[in-house]
């Protein structure tokens, strides 16, 4: 599972087995391709032939760093990890996380919104305080010996519940100590609401904020409008950019979702960049593939080269000094995830779980309305065990589709959630997605390709 | 002349011994909610070597 590739100027190679890089050059990168098909004089010859300043002996000593890294298990690597599956399967699952709906409800209309304005097929309703105690007080008792536990304030619009946030929060900072424990909490907002006390409680209790922007004024206001049909940029922007200023460098992350209808995304990430937002996501709708702005084949040729833009441009900004994070480019290849996390996933019903304003529990935000994925509730725990026991045996091994993809421990399977809205089985792949995940992932590894041999050229200029 | 630079990634055979502690974070509670971004979370035991 050796994959090639060229981006932005660089020739790369990525051993999926063992996740190493290697920065290559034009030689190494047609030597790599022919090693497992062809015999060392055949590619020898190839070689000298087509590149006339490069010797046999050249060509050898190429040969010697690909046994060497094959002998550090860096290149040609076998897979090793099947164990790792099988260990996940035996070990008894706990539940770390919870994506906690407080409100069923939205004061945004938005076209495209998978959660269907907030109600999720279902009424509009409100969490109450007693049943988001209950939900804490369930995660604190299926936590075993987890210290961090994550709660997701999430919606709907988490803000038209803002007395239950904060009083939840507060329970749980009365009651973390004596467990032995540290909640992490994220709010996920549409910033209609947001104001300075809100902006105060979510800078001091929140690890993280999720602040739903589109881009361009144009693009938002296209979906993402007031039940009166306004659109929402002109009243959310003041306020994002007031909580970001104030936020003093903790974790956010402004949001967008595009469609068919703004496929040039690309200027979307560099509008909020260029607005001086630092931490940006942008994902593809999740919609059936009916609706006016799903995306379809016709657009994902744009789409990948949009990616590929994107690089460029975050690689050029780095240069000059005014760097900015692109969620899906944030790999970190020393301090990434163990290989147990990279082969269990996400978590999905197992140690992730969706709680709805009633108190039922799901596997994750994305199958809440569906009553065939309902897990049990927090009043009486779990009580379709079959369910859940179909999302522990979801781990990357059980894609036979993903055997042979490089990226397979960049993002472990996919989406369950898409794959089971794509292919109607949890096992399945959701082929557009993994299209554009592995363009992410190239895209990424070029980034940190590209820090890298600036970094040696530094040194190398610093020794002289 | 070198031809090959290798980057200094994670060892993921001696992570599958000295991993699993499972205190990362959940990657859908971080920034996107609809595709699995597995490998953006850092190694909650490596942040805190840092």
């Amino acid at each position: 599972m050796v994959h090639l590739f060229e981006k932005n100027g660089f020739h790369i190679v990525i051993d999926g087995n063992s996740g190493a890089v290697h920065d290559v050059d034009e030689v190494a990168r047609d030597i790599i391709a022919a090693y497992p098909h062809k015999g060392k004089e055949e590619i020898t010859a190839e070689i000298t032939k087509k590149y006339g300043d490069v010797t046999a002996d050249d060509v050898h000593e190429v040969f010697e760093e690909i046994e060497e890294l094959k002998k550090r298990g860096l290149l040609f690597s076998e897979d090793r990890f099947r164990g790792v599956a099988a260990k996940l399967r035996e070990k008894e699952p706990v539940i770390k996380a919870l994506c906690l709906h407080v409100a069923h409800s939205c004061n945004l209309a938005c076209e495209y919104c998978f959660a269907g304005q907030g109600r999720y097929d279902g009424e509009q309703a409100l969490m109450s305080f007693e049943t988001g105690r209950r939900a804490l007080d369930f995660l604190l008792e299926h936590s075993g010996s987890r210290r961090n536990l994550e709660v997701d304030f999430f919606g709907g619009e988490p803000l038209v519940n803002f007395d239950v946030v904060r009083e939840l929060t507060a329970y749980a900072r009365s009651v973390e100590k004596e467990h032995g424990k540290n909640f992490r909490f994220t709010l996920t907002t549409n910033g209609l609401l947001i104001d300075d006390d809100v902006i105060d409680f979510c800078n001091r209790e929140m690890s993280n904020v999720v602040l739903s922007l589109d881009g361009r004024k144009e693009v938002n206001d296209r979906f993402r409008r007031t039940v009166n049909g306004k659109g929402s940029y002109d009243l959310i922007l003041p306020k994002f950019k007031r909580l970001v200023e104030k936020r003093g460098g903790k974790n956010y992350y402004m949001r967008g979702t595009y469609t068919k209808a703004n496929t040039d995304f690309v200027s979307d990430i560099l509008h909020m960049a260029d607005l001086g937002f630092t931490e940006l996501s942008m994902e593809p709708v999740i919609s059936a593939p009916d609706e006016p702005y799903a995306l379809g084949e016709e657009e994902l040729p744009v789409l990948l080269r949009q990616y590929d833009l994107l690089g460029e441009e975050m690689d050029m900004r780095r240069k000059a000094g005014r760097p900015f994070t692109f969620y899906h480019y944030m790999i970190d290849l020393q301090g990434g995830p163990c290989i147990v996390k990279r082969v269990a996933g996400c978590g999905v019903g197992t140690e992730y779980m969706a709680v709805t304003p009633e108190g039922d529990l799901y596997p994750c935000h994305q199958f809440v309305g569906d009553p065939s994925f309902r897990l049990g509730d927090v009043f009486h725990g779990i009580d379709n065990e079959a369910l859940r026991e179909r999302f522990r045996g979801r781990d990357v091994y059980a894609h036979a589709e993903c055997d042979d993809c490089f990226a397979r421990f960049f993002c472990s399977g996919g989406c369950a959630a898409n794959a089971y809205h794509a292919t109607g089985d949890l096992n399945g792949v959701y082929r557009y997605g993994c299209e554009l995940h592995r363009r992410r992932v190239e895209n990424a590894v070029m980034l940190k390709v590209s820090e890298a041999r600036d970094a040696r050229a530094a040194e190398d200029g610093g020794g002289e | 002349m070198k031809r090959i630079s290798t980057l200094e990634t994670r060892n993921l055979t001696a992570s599958a011994t000295e991993g699993g502690c499972g205190e990362c974070q959940t990657s859908c509670q971080s920034a996107c909610k609809t595709s699995c971004g597995i490998a953006n979370q850092q190694c909650e035991q490596l942040k805190d070597c840092e």
